[in-house]
Order: C-alpha cells, then sequence, then structure tokens
C-alpha cells in the first residue's frame, strides 16, 4: 500500500465447527481488500472456511517480558484441577 | 533484559518474539536477512513470469501462474516477519530500489528457454528448499513461522521443475539438449546460493551464536548436491563438474571449485539481468502508484460515509 498503510491481522477457521486462529496479516486500505488479500495470500490451498479480519491497531498484547508476574495468580490454585481432590475408595464415574 | 540473559534464551532454544528485547545487532541482522529473503522471493517472480505468456500447454500455463504467486505469497510472508523488527514495508522497498538491499543473485540469470523453468524448479527451489528446511528452526519466531508456510508450499515448485526436466529428458534430442543446457547454466549458481564457504563468511559466527542461522553453508550446500546427483542420474542428464564424485570415506559427494569471483562479481551489479531485474521492479511500484493512492483515497471516502 501507499505510505503508512494499514496493516490487519488474520484469523482462518480452518473447517466449520472449529475456532479461528491466527495466520498472520495484510496490508490493505479497507477492509473489503484486506478480506481478498487474506484469502488470496492465507487460503490458496483450501486452508479455510472462514476468515476474519482485524486492524492490528485493536489488537492489545501482554508483555511477554511481564508474563511471570501477569500469569503469576493462578499457579497458587491448584484447586481449580480436578487431580486436587481426593476421591473416596470405590467411587466410580467422577 | 540484558545480553546475557538473552543468550541463555537462544541456548534453551526459546523463541524471541517481536516485543521481546533483543541486542541491536541480532535486530539488524534479521532485517538484513529476512528482507533479502524477501526481496528474492518477490524479484524471482521475474525470470518466471518471463515464460508466462510462452508456456508450452495451458497445464504448463496454469502451473506456472500458480507457483508464480506462491513466490508472490512467500515474499509477503517474509515482508510481515520483516515488519514486526520495526521496519516499514515502504522503507524495506526502498532500500531494495537504493541498492542498499540485496537478493539472491540466482535471479539475476536470464531465461532462455522453456527448460530453464524446469531448471529453475528443481534446482533453484530445490536449494531454497533445503535452506529454508533448516530456518524453520532459526530463533526469531515470526521468522520461523514464516519458513514453516513456505517449506509446506515449495515442495509443489520442486516437483513441477523436476517434472519439467524429466519430460525434456526424454523427449527429443533437441528437447534433451535444452535440458541438459539449463542444467549447465543453472548448475554452478544454484550451489553457489548456499553463499561463501563458512571460512569466508565473515557474519557466519554471530548469526550461529544468535540460532538465526542453524546449519554452516557448506553443511547446507552438501546436503543439496547429495541429493541431487541421483536425481539427475535418474532422468539421464550430466551434472557439469568432472570432479563430482562419491567420496566413500565422507559418505559425501566431491565436487569441483566454485567460481567465486563470477559469484561476487553478480553480486556487486554486474550479472547478465541485474539492471533488468531492478528497473523493472521499480517501474511496476511507480506504475502502481495511482492504484494505492485510489485505493487509500477510496477507504476515505468510505469512512466518511459510514460516519
Amino acid at each position: 500500500m501507499a505510505e503508512n498503510a494499514t496493516v490487519w491481522e488474520v484469523f482462518i477457521q480452518s473447517k466449520n465447527g472449529l475456532a479461528h486462529k491466527h495466520a498472520g496479516n495484510v496490508h490493505a486500505s479497507d477492509k473489503v481488500m484486506a478480506l481478498e488479500n487474506a484469502r488470496e495470500l492465507y487460503t490458496r490451498r483450501n486452508e479455510g472456511s472462514c476468515i476474519w479480519v482485524v486492524k492490528s491497531e485493536y489488537i492489545v498484547s501482554s508483555e511477554s517480558e511481564d508474563s511471570e508476574a501477569f500469569f503469576d495468580p493462578s499457579n497458587d490454585k491448584m484447586y481449580r484441577h480436578p487431580t486436587f481432590y481426593t476421591m473416596p475408595k470405590g467411587s466410580k464415574h467422577i | 533484559m540484558n545480553d546475557k540473559l538473552f543468550q541463555e534464551r537462544i541456548d534453551a532454544e526459546k523463541k524471541i518474539e517481536p516485543k521481546d528485547w533483543m541486542p541491536e545487532d541480532y535486530r539488524k541482522h534479521l532485517i538484513r536477512q529476512i528482507s533479502q529473503h524477501a526481496h528474492s522471493e518477490v524479484i524471482g517472480m521475474q525470470p518466471e513470469g518471463n515464460w508466462i505468456s510462452r508456456a508450452p500447454s495451458l497445464r504448463a500455463k496454469m502451473i506456472l501462474l500458480a507457483k508464480v504467486q506462491d513466490e508472490a505469497g512467500h515474499g509477503l510472508y517474509l515482508y510481515s516477519a520483516c515488519e514486526t523488527l520495526g521496519i516499514s514495508r515502504e522503507e524495506l522497498v526502498k532500500q531494495l530500489h537504493d541498492g542498499k538491499a540485496k537478493y539472491s543473485s540466482i535471479f539475476n540469470y536470464p531465461t532462455l528457454s522453456w527448460a530453464d523453468m524446469g531448471a529453475i524448479g528443481w534446482l533453484v527451489d530445490g536449494a531454497a528448499i533445503v535452506n529454508q528446511v533448516s530456518l524453520q528452526r532459526t530463533s526469531y519466531g515470526p521468522y520461523a513461522r514464516g519458513m514453516v508456510k513456505i517449506c509446506k508450499e515449495e515442495s509443489f515448485h520442486q516437483r513441477q521443475g523436476y517434472e519439467i526436466m524429466a519430460e525434456m529428458a526424454k523427449g527429443t534430442p533437441e528437447q534433451k539438449a535444452m535440458a541438459q543446457d539449463a542444467l549447465n547454466r543453472f548448475w554452478w549458481p544454484s550451489i553457489m546460493m548456499f553463499g561463501p564457504q563458512d571460512s569466508d563468511s565473515p557474519r557466519t559466527g554471530n548469526a550461529m551464536k544468535w540460532k538465526i542461522k542453524r546449519q554452516f553453508n557448506d553443511e547446507l550446500r552438501q546436503k543439496f548436491i547429495d541429493q541431487t546427483v541421483g536425481q539427475a542420474e535418474v532422468i539421464g542428464l550430466i551434472i557439469p563438474d568432472k570432479d563430482l564424485k562419491w567420496n566413500q570415506q565422507r559418505e559425501h559427494y566431491d565436487f569441483g571449485e566454485m567460481d567465486w569471483v563470477e559469484f561476487w562479481s553478480v553480486v556487486n551489479g554486474n550479472g547478465p539481468c541485474n539492471k533488468q531485474r531492478l528497473d523493472h521492479h521499480k517501474k511496476a511500484h511507480d506504475e502502481g502508484k495511482w492504484v494505492r493512492n485510489a485505493a487509500k483515497a477510496y477507504a476515505k471516502k468510505q469512512e466518511l460515509v459510514a460516519n
């Protein structure tokens, strides 16, 4: 694109029923062009059944340098996992 | 994060992501390498585009069109990866036009006959695959992910090229001679695609330490030669190297001296097509300017209508 092109992140649903997954990005001046560019670039071999595009500037990301502190609160909550609990001997289907 | 922590992450085979701290030289090395790689994909469309209108059958034409479109796609994957390092697409293209950024010298050779489409797919893409398979393990995340995508698509390129060569090699004597001639012209430039011998490659040290490169030039070159010799034999073509022979002790093929004088001469702009390739890229870029401007104006208008 021309100077200061808009970058769009591309998410592809490979098959009906599955979640959309990040595939990469494209440059485009508007949303229709973004979708068409994404189709040409990321689905030339039947990789998709649906595409989302979203302007990269709208993506908010956590900082990987802070990831330890950011994700720390989940570390000490083992009781969120089923293996934390002791089941009575002989109990089934639980 | 400092240099020591950075190196520890590299040594632990952790990928570096765009927002992570990285030494300035690591960033510079990546921008140079990835942009050179991207430009190669894009400039590489020209020698093949040369034959789209003259492909010998509709099947051949459709395949070649699809292949050239793939090359454009590979260029875009790589520009995207490069942009994550904080450089814009416009700046990358400008560096190419100013001669500040290079592309692979192989594309400065002309494509004189249809057999050259075979030789390029078989040898040039074949050599590129050996290099790219290795780069799937590069330490920079976006580059590694781009390589994975490219490798998935690249093997069709090599197979279609080898099929062209095989067909021509079993055709009329003239067709076989064309195939042999294409192999003769593209063999040495192809094995020089892996770059200078490691003893003469000043940047190899850091690139290996930072795991940007995962294997030495000579190692990759040997791998390509070892796998290609048998393929030439199968289709009855002769690799133009009288020193080529199996070395039982090394369990590799020995091969002749490469002409590095010619290599550097082509790198430095004196190949048969250097000027033509760059001029064509600049022309296409300049002539597309009104399209880019129109698209932008249209987008602006749509926004005004929506608000």
